[in-house]
């Protein structure tokens, strides 16, 4: 590596990184992901194999799966989910610290998938906001990662406040630091 | 399987003369008699399924199936009921396996099954006012409120019908099938309202 004037210099900056608040939390959080696995189908097989050594979750430091809604920061909705679990869906997300991020897993808790039907929620977005939707029935585990990084991408370039529409209104949270 | 000793015994019982397995037609009053019989004197000790079914073009609209497996004999016996008033005996007291099948028979068609120990719905929620699998229930579904009122009022979320439109199951050829009545109503879209 070559050092130039333009770059990181210890001896101009005294080993002091400036730097914005906003960026450093966004970094934080962006590299700690903890997923809550909201497993209602064949997706949560996916995410399974995306948690185990082959594809290796951990390598973007999500691996931390809590199954408690107040230990995790980003739902990942993988399944079908009936209006039957919609209720229980809407009342986990609701227990979940915020700064929190949801993930639709495949074409059923994006869209309804192929269940057309009387039990069938048309869409996780209908009943909480969705930040990453990943299609695929189900997805392979690095359509995930891959969901997933984007994730990590649309965190990092997140302003001091997260704002969020949901059904035409406007939740925001803010930065207390 | 002695056919005869049943029919004799239980005059009401009609024989049908199943081609894969032996089938009877049993009065709902004998049901439990049946039953009782089949598993105490005949060895049919185990309750492989029971389900409901819708009979169209019959007097009686629902029906109760049950097959029952001898598991000394390896022998399998169909059993049909007709469920006059929309009512059959519950057969969990002899059964404990048939708990959960009546309940899905009950959610689904809204057959009620007298002497049931927990007579609930098993898959849609407890408020919900149809029976999904009568033929008179749209594919899409019915608009109902949302199961949970508090959550409702947060998100403005209904039970709505599915959309059809271009989705996976809507057929575009006509009638495919003389033999399968549900594929009718897969004519419905939001362009098209049901008949």
């Amino acid at each position: 590596m070559v050092k130039s004037d333009f770059g990181y210099n210890s001896k101009v900056e005294g080993e002091v990184i400036v730097t914005r608040a906003d960026a450093v939390v966004n970094w934080v959080r962006s590299n700690s992901v903890w997923p809550m696995p909201m497993g209602l189908a064949c997706c949560a097989i996916e995410l399974m194999a995306a948690g185990g050594s082959r594809f290796d979750i951990s390598r973007f430091g999500m691996e931390v799966m809590r199954f408690s809604p107040r230990q995790a920061d980003c739902m990942i909705v993988a399944g079908t989910v009936t209006y039957k679990m919609a209720e229980v869906v809407r009342r986990i997300y609701d227990q979940m610290a915020e700064p929190k991020w949801v993930v639709a897993m495949g074409a059923c808790a994006s869209t309804g998938g192929m269940y057309r039907s009387y039990a069938t929620l048309q869409g996780v977005d209908n009943i909480v906001p969705v930040d990453i939707y990943i299609s695929g029935c189900p997805p392979r585990p690095e359509a995930l990662l891959d969901g997933m990084m984007l994730l990590q991408e649309k965190i990092r370039q997140e302003g001091g406040s997260l704002r969020r529409t949901f059904r035409g209104r406007t939740v925001e949270t803010k930065i207390v630091s | 399987m002695d056919a005869a000793a049943l029919t004799s015994r239980f005059p009401a019982t009609q024989d049908l003369a199943g081609k894969d397995m032996p089938t009877f037609r049993v009065a709902g009053s004998d049901l439990l008699a049946v039953v009782s019989a089949l598993r105490d004197e005949q060895g049919f000790d185990l309750l492989a399924d029971l389900c409901g079914l819708e009979l169209q073009g019959r007097p009686v609209r629902f029906g109760v199936v049950i097959h029952l497996l001898s598991t000394t004999h390896k022998e399998y016996v169909r059993l049909h009921v007709d469920a006059v008033n929309d009512r059959v005996p519950s057969v969990s007291s002899l059964h404990p396996g048939a708990n959960w099948h009546e309940r899905e028979a009950f959610d689904m068609f809204g057959i009620v099954f007298e002497g049931h120990p927990d007579p609930r719905r098993i898959l849609m929620w407890d408020s919900y006012p149809y029976h999904p699998l009568r033929k008179d229930f749209p594919l899409a579904g019915i608009e109902v409120p949302f199961p949970a009122a508090d959550v409702a009022e947060v998100t403005g979320q209904k039970v709505e019908p599915a959309p059809m439109m271009g989705g996976p199951f809507v057929s575009h050829g006509g009638k495919l099938s003389e033999g399968e009545p549900s594929a009718l109503d897969q004519s419905w879209t939001e362009e098209k309202p049901k008949a």
